[in-house]
């Protein structure tokens, strides 16, 4: 078990590693000259020239990487061209209003997902479970920028009930947690339903029914509590990519979160501002990931023997 | 002999016909008939489509509601947007975006992918260490925002976000068939032709690419769909398909200023579109799940 929790550690590392040189040199390949793009058209070329050393990109290419890998290290990211602040502090500035709708939409999620599973692998092959299926299949289907904007015109316009915009009361919270959540409903829905279906198969399953006890406490008090271990495992990764991927949906509804923040650093070309929040990201992920892994293990010794 | 050899094919012709009822029966009908269609409409879109997708029209009114509403014309079913230009003829001009960028950019992942999943899986070592760091890595990055940064960077064209599509969702091939080839590896096929003396590309290519080919075809299908969403929303954000060229998403994007005015037309049309097609290839997909490849029925 411990060594394969350091083999795991060490291939997050190289992970981490890939993934900032990656984002490191398509930016420098790419990215175009950021002195030129953050002054005026006729700049004087020494002025150019003091920008672009005020910004470390006078040096070579290896010197530029190996400053910002020790940077992150002393928990420095970078300092964003155009809010002039540190992408540290802005990112952090914006995740509690991701950390509300990533919460929203995750219940939005699950309170529609794990119902509809459960009954669709109770009701096996029934119409219920067509509805089920159906659920999922759409859930997957409809992109979720536009069920946000249908929302918008249902409910913010025809019906009037909620805002149509920015953050504030629960109220604000609603219509984006819902076409932000109805995507993962679907993935939730699937979860549920073959985790249930694989439980419900087991031997002491089959032990709870012939001892006689009624169906809803086998479903309910049985079954449903360790089905839905796998399912929370996934919640956790799951709230980990809402937290930080819901550019399309914060752009919409103007919500004043990391996805926003994200989308206004890459259209202005605002390269620290990017790199270091796509470095966060990375380490978020590929820690939930790190921490899954562990756990599968944990609970299944076989995991730990495959690599 | 004559009427035996007679008999025994008209068998085989009864086998033949009864096996495909079973296929035709089988198949979701109606999935298969909206991407019958769609095809044939992105094909003949300039046959079909009434007027020219990037022009205004002359004798209606900007933001005209469709024909059943007051104020509609029949000169443009489902209305005009804000340029008056006809929305039914841009829908039509907008499904050849996304069958291009579909199944182009599902083509272009599925050759990276199943290249560097055959190759790691076959050849181990050191490649496949560096392949599946690679893999790991690339798939760490949320999609689309990995997408909308490589959009931004190599700017806004249609075969850009071919490229850039493909460059993202190539790691999930590689993974599962990587995955597939450790096992064929062992097979006894594999270990005779090596034994005869075959090159690494000839069992490369011949026999283990052919035994991945099924792996592929069900995961593109379920790539399709998710390539085509990725698509519109990066048009949705302006870093996709330029204007004035129809695109769903564009469309999507270009009605968002008058949202709140009531044009609903020009937003439930264009993401009708998007999901009635995710929504066929989904099905397609995973009715392609079920039949050619059991072991992928959880996936």
């Amino acid at each position: 078990m411990r060594q394969f929790i350091l083999r795991r550690v060490f291939y997050s590392i190289i992970t981490l590693f890939i993934i900032s040189i990656t984002i490191f040199s398509l930016i420098r390949i790419a990215g175009g000259d950021p002195a030129r793009l953050y002054s005026e058209p006729g700049a004087r070329p020494e002025d150019l020239a003091r920008l672009r050393a005020q910004w470390g990109l006078d040096k070579s290419y290896p010197e530029q990487y190996f400053s910002f890998v020790g940077n992150i290290f002393k928990g420095d990211l970078g300092t964003s061209f155009q809010y002039k602040r540190p992408v540290r502090e802005l990112y952090f500035a914006r995740l509690p209003a991701s950390l509300q709708l990533a919460a929203g939409a995750l219940i939005v999620a699950m309170g529609i997902g794990i119902p509809v599973g459960i009954i669709s692998a109770v009701k096996l092959n029934t119409w219920w479970d067509s509805l089920g299926k159906l659920t999922a299949l759409f859930g997957l289907s409809i992109p979720n920028f536009w069920l946000g904007l249908l929302l918008l015109i249902v409910f913010g316009l025809y019906l009037d009930i909620f805002p149509v915009a920015g953050k504030g009361g629960i109220s604000n919270l609603v219509l984006p947690s819902v076409a932000l959540g109805w995507y993962f409903a679907g993935s939730f829905m699937r979860l549920t339903r073959s985790s249930m279906l694989e439980v419900l198969g087991s031997e002491y399953i089959k032990l709870a029914r012939l001892k006689g006890l009624p169906e809803y406490v086998v479903v309910a008090k049985h079954a449903f509590k360790n089905a839905l271990i796998p399912v929370l495992t996934w919640a956790g990764l799951y709230l980990v990519l809402l937290l930080n991927t819901a550019v399309v949906i914060e752009v919409i509804y103007a919500w004043p979160g990391i996805g926003n923040l994200l989308f206004s650093g890459i259209f202005q070309r605002d390269f620290p501002l990017v790199q270091g929040a796509v470095i966060i990201i990375g380490v978020m992920i590929v820690i939930a990931n790190l921490v899954v892994d562990i756990l599968y293990a944990y609970i299944d010794p076989r995991i730990r023997l495959t690599r | 002999m004559a009427t035996i050899a007679a008999v025994e094919r008209a068998d085989r012709t009864a086998d033949i016909l009864k096996s495909g009822f079973r296929l035709a029966r089988e198949m979701p009908l109606l999935a298969l008939l909206i991407l019958t269609l769609l095809l044939a409409v992105a094909i003949f879109a300039n046959l079909i489509a009434p007027h020219d997708p990037t022009l205004p029209l002359e004798d209606t009114d900007f933001f005209a509601p469709p024909v059943w509403m007051e104020g509609g014309s029949w000169n443009a079913i489902l209305g005009t947007d804000f340029q008056n230009r006809d929305v039914f003829s841009r829908l039509i001009h907008g499904s050849r975006v996304s069958i291009i960028v579909g199944i182009v950019g599902t083509l272009v992942a599925g050759s990276i992918g199943t290249s560097m999943g055959v190759l790691s899986g076959y050849l181990g070592g050191w490649v496949d260490t560096i392949i599946m760091r690679f893999t790991d890595a690339w798939l760490a990055l949320p999609a689309l925002i990995f997408a909308i940064f490589l959009a931004v960077l190599v700017g806004p064209s249609m075969w850009n976000i071919v490229i850039i599509l493909g460059a993202v969702f190539w790691t999930r091939y590689a993974r599962v068939i990587r995955g597939e080839v450790l096992t064929l590896r062992e097979r006894d096929f594999v270990r005779l032709s090596e034994v005869a003396g075959a090159s690494k590309l000839r069992v490369m290519v011949r026999h283990i690419l052919p035994n991945v080919m099924n792996t592929t075809l069900v995961l593109a299908s379920l790539t399709i769909g998710v390539v085509i969403i990725s698509e519109a929303s990066l048009s949705f954000l302006g870093v996709g398909v330029p204007p004035p060229a129809p695109a769903w998403g564009s469309m999507l994007s270009e009605a968002r200023p008058t949202l709140l005015t009531g044009k609903w037309w020009l937003t439930v049309f264009p993401g009708l579109a998007i999901m009635l097609v995710v929504l066929a290839t989904q099905i397609m997909g995973d009715w392609l799940r079920v039949r050619l490849d059991p072991q992928l029925r959880n996936l």
